[in-house]
């Protein structure tokens, strides 16, 4: 059972209250990419085992989206960000270098 | 025999005697008495029957562990399967039932299957029963599921009431015993707020009743300051019945509250903790050797024994042997001595030992054999006497020692369930023969940090003074660590430091027994898995402790292997001859303690089970005895019926009353999103296929939603109620998901826009007016005018019907002259009563969603949900004329462009007219072509307009295929032929609508 | 390899069982294999018995990271059905319920297939309407289903509460061959007749590396060191994306934990299986007595095979609701399971973009049932080099190309 800290209200939130929409950091592909470059942004997705940044709302609560970075083996939670940032904060990278040395990057 | 002490018991109060029966006899027990104490002071020594060779059996433990004594307890609404003898009280008037037998406890029909306990052995089942093939269904597994299975399933509905609580705490010590009262203290005034949590109902633990009875006044003392601690201490909450079952990720514990007094109903809650620090203090369980006939009822864990004479008086037996390999079981003895017990022998499998204890019990007279163990048990569903050998031997048997009672000590076994529950490692401690914790591989919490601690027992340190010297010390590190108020917490230790209580680890004496000794050597009791089976397992390759668990069904019974599973991982790793460690173990998995399943579902069961979602006309829709279609949580009207009307005539009737007259629709449970903002008609614009920021204020516009895959999500009309402003209809049942769904898009992808979204949903009410007297009726409001000329089609206006406001949009499902009447939710109620007053007039009817469906499938108008499936794109349904070309961009257009998308193979929607106009096709039928089905029906009706039926159905390539006939197979036997047509049956030129 | 038989039980009784071989060869790599099935589940080990009895393919190597069947194939809910919506996925469950009624034989290990009939409740009109088109649909393809009314419901179910009042049962889609099998049984069964036709299945070996010469698979690297083939498959649920990252490439696949759970075992009281996809539950009772349930997945990636309380606290409810008297039963166990989710539900078949790499992914919260068929499939498609009638439709393209397999419309809940 999570327990995620969300940005706007500033506290923690149990799972129940939240709803996990997938991958963070989406480039959204419009008409004018190529058919492989939509199935890309449709479909294929990271599913790394180890962190992942991915976005939640806080459906039953503030019902804003937010994004976090998690280790999907541990559900280690290395921080959360606002939806509007085009990529993770560096202290939030910061923290998960702490913790993993052979991080690569939230990119890789 | 078994039998009650005439004085003690410091669980049972003897003044107070508490009647039962047990398999229909007439016992007494005494208020506090478990049902196993109680059986037991009653010489109920035979109990239970195992599940697989239904061999007699008696109660083993004293505790949760308890793997033979299951019950059923209780009648009529409270008779609940399998449950523990030792954990459930017993009460005046319980009913209480052994389980598995038939056609009694004594004489068992099925304990014939100890006899051809040869070819039961493990995996039998993988070789046979496959021969004929429908032997298995029809005859091999029906006798098997009736032979297996435990007690008898509830007959009748639950009327217990069950609630969950939810509780934040700092700290969660798991355990009242000496480790977790001492944590308790140690962490007290430090500005935390601690829970503390015991199973049992009174705290302690086994400290009281394993001191040495020289010490027993000072343990006392102590006890008693420490509970005035505990008590006085506002940051401590002690919670008594209460075991922690499950710990899940982040710090959430799932415990399980069971508070039973002798005169009221057991109350069961589940909490749902969520703690910084949890602290497992959860000592240790008792495991038995494994030798010749340890099955036998009056065989018990050596400790268990001492536990029934001190708690509840009772002796399990007047001449008891103890086997054991440690020097702690020795405990048992000098409790039995200090009453004046016979105890012929106590069988050591070590060599020596020099404790003190051993000089204390030789002193009492008792005769202790080093090195010997038991070769085997006579007696039959009791014990009459025990067989000695010797430990390194093959079992053969020196000396007959009657006896008619056997304590039993292998050894103490952390218990570490929680700790792995969430992630937590184990550590082989080969030394003391147990996993324990390991401190390198804790669970954490969310951070990463560690967050549970283990102390006393259950980190494997069993020692009273080494417990209070521990815990201080490792909750001031704890504290530091915390950088919480880190006040030195320092408790005197009124414990003398003893020499350790050592042990070998032997799990399985003798060492050197035969083949047919193993097959009466049982390691998991309930499940009947013997020595022997664990020896063919491994034999036939499942020597990977999982798979031996699955193939022999060890550890799986409902005591998940509490007593059973170190000594089967020895078993293995003797056979495989590997040490233990790289044996590894099985997972430890949620619950601890099993929790019945209606306390899972909670108070949200029958009346709460997803509440009803009513709209404010539910009443006068219940008042006309509406039928009910449930649509997502909420509950619409879906006919009116009349009198002795058939549901035909009903809807017949409605439908016409729409096409004559006018008909009044409770539509309150359409969605309703306003859309807000200077960038409004921009967001719409992205969301919709077609152009939203065009629309003139005061218009409304048909709208339609994709998702990104190119198919249809949602529809609804969207009226511009100034420039900012737009409301959007959804689908009844879309509306939440169409609200995240613009949240979403929003907040995520075009938080640029400046735009707000709230879901109006139960904020107004909706109701529509259709049929060709609408205006009419609703112009016979005086303050209301809603001439063609002031509301044209596709408009609306806000006007008041008396002094109701009312939003009125001119809008149409059905084809005729329609009205939708927005209102807010309050006053929808009055608004409905006063068109059915003055309708009548005009022979208003109410009509319900079935209606609603049929009128407008007579035109043709899809409903999402019907006519798509998530796999329908709006080309598909012929609605080309709703995807702008001019748009640069909206959720769906490139995947438009797709293939697939494309294809001339893909369904369209048309029109289906039967060539039979009285055959009604089935809902969902295909219709096919040389074999293959090329589309199926969406909708499909009588339509009482036409007096035909209709239909409306997907079909490969349909369009193309208009003016052909196309066979629609309807059963094995039937086909129904059918033409293709436009989709729209009635007033196709659209003139109605008008009025 | 010892027969199973009456005979052979007979005789070993007599002599304490000593004469039983192991079920399956412990084996170490060779140094190279015409095939290597990496994943020793069901799907995998079944991929590999195919491969040997319909293709006589036999330099094969099955290699698995932990112990076989310790993945998906011993974690889930054990149902059998076929009773889809579309062709495609008609076509390989049917193909896959159809080998299970006569695998016990084939393999000559009772892995208990019992057609004890699946039944699909009806708790909304909606439901009922798209049940009633999945009912048309099995028929005109094959697969032996009808529509029974609530008092038939009653009649299979005789627990069942049918009343509502929240949902009260309207119909259900009755697969009368549908059913349960052991799944554990299965993943042994196969290994055994794997190990009988001389494959090769190699336990605590995990895959650390693809080797690749010019996109072509060459071989893979491994815990038991480097061992060469001339085609790979990767046929591991819940890490398919860890694997075809070491391969290179990405899947439309995210993987969640499934939870499932038992309750204590009682005599018999449900003698099918029941699925209620509007209260989202699903229910059967083993042989062993246990009431067998499953739910909903959970909404977030996770490799932990540990899930949250939410979702079984959820699947309870709609169960409590729907079978009032299996309130006072306990709940012993729980677990959960990766699985691999894809866009569309369904399964991937498929060559990869590395030449001789192929996959079998994607089963989300359905494998078990698929086990015989998605490995007759997969068998066709390595051997052929080219996926066959079966398998054709499952490949990874239909995501590029907008060629969904979307079930969703004849249930909300999958398995």
């Amino acid at each position: 059972m999570l327990y995620i800290f969300c940005p706007t209200c500033q506290r923690d939130c149990d799972e129940t209250e939240l709803s996990c929409g997938g991958q963070a950091h989406l480039i959204r592909r419009d008409h004018a990419s190529s058919d492989k470059d939509f199935y890309k942004y449709l479909y294929e997705r990271k599913n790394d085992k180890g962190i992942i940044f991915e976005r939640w709302r806080h459906v039953y609560g503030c019902g804003k989206w937010f994004h976090t970075a998690r280790c999907t083996i541990t559900n280690q939670v290395f921080g959360s960000y606002s939806a509007k940032e085009v990529q993770p904060p560096k202290s939030i990278l910061a923290t998960i270098r702490r913790y993993r040395v052979d991080f690569k990057g939230w990119g890789k | 025999m078994s039998s009650r002490l005439p004085q003690e018991g410091s669980r049972i109060n003897r003044e107070k005697t508490v009647d039962f029966r047990f398999n229909g006899k007439n016992l007494k027990g005494f208020d506090g008495d478990t049902v196993a104490s109680a059986l037991l002071a009653n010489n109920e020594l035979l109990v239970a029957r195992s599940f697989k060779y239904h061999r007699p059996r008696g109660i083993f433990s004293e505790g949760e562990e308890e793997p033979n004594a299951l019950m059923g307890i209780g009648e009529g609404p409270y008779f609940e399967p399998n449950i523990r003898a030792t954990e459930a009280k017993i009460k005046q008037n319980m009913n209480v039932e052994s389980q598995n037998h038939w056609p009694s406890l004594r004489f068992d029909f099925l304990s014939i299957n100890n006899l051809f306990s040869r070819f039961f052995a493990a995996g039998f089942y993988y070789k046979t029963f496959m021969w004929p093939r429908a032997a298995w269904k029809y005859l091999f597994e029906p006798m098997i599921r009736r032979a297996s299975g435990l007690g008898n399933a509830p007959r009748d509905y639950d009327e217990a009431h069950y609630e969950h609580i939810y509780h934040h705490t700092d700290v969660l010590i798991i355990g009242g015993g000496l480790a977790g009262i001492t944590a308790a203290k140690a962490l007290s005034d430090r500005g935390l707020s601690i829970m503390l949590c015991e199973k049992d109902c009174v705290m302690g633990g086994r400290y009281l009743e394993d001191c040495e009875s020289g010490n027993r006044e000072r343990y006392k003392k102590l006890h008693k300051s420490s509970m005035e601690i505990l008590k006085n201490s506002k940051d401590i909450s002690v919670k008594l019945n209460t075991t922690v079952t499950g710990i899940f990720d982040h710090g959430f514990a799932l415990a399980y509250e069971e508070n039973q007094h002798s005169d009221t109903a057991t109350k069961k809650a589940l909490w749902k903790i969520r703690a910084k620090i949890i602290i497992l203090c959860t000592g240790a369980i008792e495991r038995p050797l494994v030798f010749p006939d340890n099955d036998l009822p009056g065989i018990m864990l050596a400790a268990s024994v001492r536990d029934y004479l001190q708690k509840y008086g009772v002796l399990l037996g007047d001449q008891l042997v103890l086997t054991t390999n440690n020097d702690y079981a020795y405990k048992t003895v000098i409790e039995l001595k200090r009453r004046g017990i016979d105890v012929p022998v106590v069988l050591d499998t070590r060599t020596s030992s020099d404790d003190p204890i051993i000089e204390e019990i030789e002193s009492l007279g008792v005769r202790i054999l080093f090195g010997k163990c038991i070769g085997k048990v006579e007696g039959k569903r009791k014990v009459d006497a025990v067989g000695i050998c010797s430990v390194n031997g093959q079992g053969t048997i020196e000396e007959l020692i009657p006896c008619n009672a056997i304590a039993v000590s292998g050894g103490w076994t952390p218990n570490v369930n929680l700790w792995s529950h969430c992630g937590g490692k184990l550590l082989w401690d080969g030394e003391s023969g147990f996993y324990k914790p390991d401190p390198e591989n804790t669970p954490i919490g969310k951070e990463g940090e560690t967050n549970m601690l283990v102390l006393g027992a259950a980190a494997g340190i069993f020692g009273d003074y080494d417990i209070q010297d521990q815990v201080p010390r490792k909750i001031n590190q704890l504290a530091s660590r915390l950088k919480i108020k880190s006040k030195r917490y320092i408790e005197t230790n009124i414990f003398s430091k003893e020499p350790e209580k050592k042990g070998i680890p032997t799990y399985v004496i003798p060492h050197g027994a035969s083949k047919e000794k193993h097959k009466k050597m049982y390691i998991d009791f309930q499940n009947d898995v013997k020595l022997s089976d664990l020896q063919l397992a491994a034999q036939e390759g499942f020597e990977n402790i999982e798979h031996a668990k699955r193939y022999t069904t060890l550890g799986m019974a409902t005591d998940q292997g509490k007593t059973s599973n170190i000594n089967g991982i020895h078993v293995l790793s003797q056979i495989l001859g590997k040490p233990i460690d790289r044996i590894g173990h099985t997972t430890f998995r949620p619950p601890y303690k099993p929790i019945p399943l209606g306390l899972i579902a909670g108070q949200y069961a029958k009346k709460l089970f997803k509440p009803i979602r009513k709209t404010p006309i539910d009443k006068w829709n219940s008042r006309k005895n509406a039928m009910w279609e449930p649509v997502a949580d909420w509950r619409r009207a879906y006919a009116y019926p009349r009198g002795n009307e058939s549901l035909e005539e009903t809807l017949s009737r409605e439908v016409l009353s729409v096409r004559k007259n006018v008909g009044l629709l409770d539509a309150s449970t359409l969605g309703k999103i306003l859309v807000k903002g200077p960038d409004a008609g921009q967001f719409l614009d992205l969301i919709y296929t077609n152009m939203m920021s065009t629309l003139k204020d005061g218009k409304c516009r048909y709208g339609l939603m994709c998702n990104e895959a190119g198919f249809v999500f949602d529809d609804g009309v969207v009226a511009r109620l100034n420039e900012q402003s737009f409301l959007c209809h959804t689908t009844s049942g879309g509306a939440d998901r169409v609200f995240s769904w613009l949240e979403e898009w929003l907040q995520t992808e075009w938080h640029h826009l400046k735009v707000f979204i709230v879901n109006l949903t139960e904020q107004y009410s909706q109701i529509a007016v259709a049929g060709p007297k609408a205006r009419e009726l609703l112009q016979s409001f005086k303050s209301v005018d809603l001439s063609a000329e002031k509301l044209p089609f596709m408009h609306f206006i806000e006007t008041y019907i008396d002094d109701i406001w009312v939003r009125v949009y001119r809008i149409s499902f059905s084809g005729e002259l329609s009205y939708e009447l927005a209102v807010n939710s309050n006053q929808a109620e009055e608004l409905w009563n006063k068109l059915i007053k003055v309708g009548k007039k005009y022979k208003v009817q109410p009509y319900g969603t079935e209606a609603l469906h049929i009128l407008r499938a007579e035109k043709g108008f899809i409903v999402v949900g019907d006519e798509t499936d998530g796999t329908v794109t709006p080309h598909d349904l012929g609605m080309d004329w709703i995807v702008s070309k001019k748009k640069k961009d909206f959720i769906g257009k490139k995947a438009f462009s797709l293939p697939y998308l494309n294809s001339s193979l893909r369904k369209q929607l048309v029109g289906i007219l039967t060539l039979d106009k009285n055959k009604v096709l089935p809902d969902g039928c295909h219709a096919v072509e040389d074999g293959k089905a090329i589309g199926h029906i969406t909708s499909t009706y009588f339509s009482p307009t036409l007096k035909r039926a209709i239909a409306l159905g997907l079909i490969e390539n349909g369009r193309s295929r208009k003016g052909s006939t196309l066979e629609f197979e309807s059963s094995n036997k039937e086909s129904i032929f059918a033409k293709i047509v436009e989709p729209n049956f009635y007033d196709p030129e659209g003139t109605k609508q008008d009025g | 390899m010892k027969r199973y038989s009456f005979s052979s039980i007979f005789t070993e009784a007599f002599r304490d069982n000593l004469g039983w071989e192991k079920a399956w060869a412990k084996s170490l790599p060779k140094k190279e294999y015409d095939v290597i099935i990496v994943g020793g589940g069901g799907h995998g080990l079944a991929t590999a018995y195919y491969l040997a009895k319909n293709f006589k393919v036999m330099d094969i190597a099955v290699i698995e990271k932990g112990w076989i069947g310790g993945g998906n194939t011993g974690r889930n809910t054990t149902i059998i059905r076929s009773n889809y919506l579309q062709e495609s996925s008609i076509g390989i469950y049917e193909k896959s319920r159809f080998l299970y009624e006569t695998l016990s034989q084939d393999l000559n290990y009772n892995i208990m297939f019992s057609p004890r009939g699946v039944l699909m409740l009806c708790q909304t009109e909606h439901e009922l309407r798209a049940m009633k088109r999945t009912s048309h649909a099995n028929r005109i393809n094959g697969v032996d289903t009808k529509m029974v009314t609530p008092e038939e419901v009653k009649e299979i179910v005789p627990i069942i509460n049918i009343d509502g009042p929240r949902f009260p049962i309207l119909g259900a889609l009755w697969q009368p061959r549908g059913g349960t099998a052991r799944h554990d049984a299965v993943a042994w069964a196969y290994a055994r007749k794997c190990s009988d036709y001389g494959i090769d299945i190699i336990e605590q070996c995990e895959v650390i590396g693809v080797k690749k010469k010019r996109e072509k698979i060459v071989g893979v690297e491994t815990t038991k060191g480097h061992i060469k083939a001339k085609k790979v498959c990767f046929v591991a649920a819940g890490h398919s994306s860890v694997l075809a990252d070491l391969a290179g490439f990405r899947l439309p696949i995210e993987s969640v934990a499934l939870q499932a759970l038992v309750s204590e075992p009682i005599k018999p009281i449900i003698d099918c299986v029941v699925m209620a996809n509007t209260v989202h539950g699903y229910l059967s009772q083993s042989d062993k007595g246990e009431l067998v349930i499953g739910g909903g997945a959970d909404g977030y990636n996770n490799y932990s095979q540990r899930g949250s309380f939410l979702h079984i606290e959820e699947t309870v409810r709609a169960l409590v609701e729907t079978f009032p008297v299996i309130s006072r039963l306990r709940q012993l166990r729980q677990w959960g399971g990766i699985v691999d989710m894809t866009g569309d539900r369904s399964p991937i078949i498929s060559k990869t973009p590395v030449d001789g790499l192929y996959i079998n992914c994607g089963w989300g919260t359905g494998g078990f049932k698929a086990i015989p068929g998605s490995g007759w499939a997969t068998a066709e498609m390595i051997y052929n080099e080219k996926p066959g009638k079966l398998a054709s439709p499952f490949s990874i393209d239909r995501f590029l190309e907008g060629r969904l397999i979307d079930e969703s419309a004849a249930a909300a809940v999958a398995h």
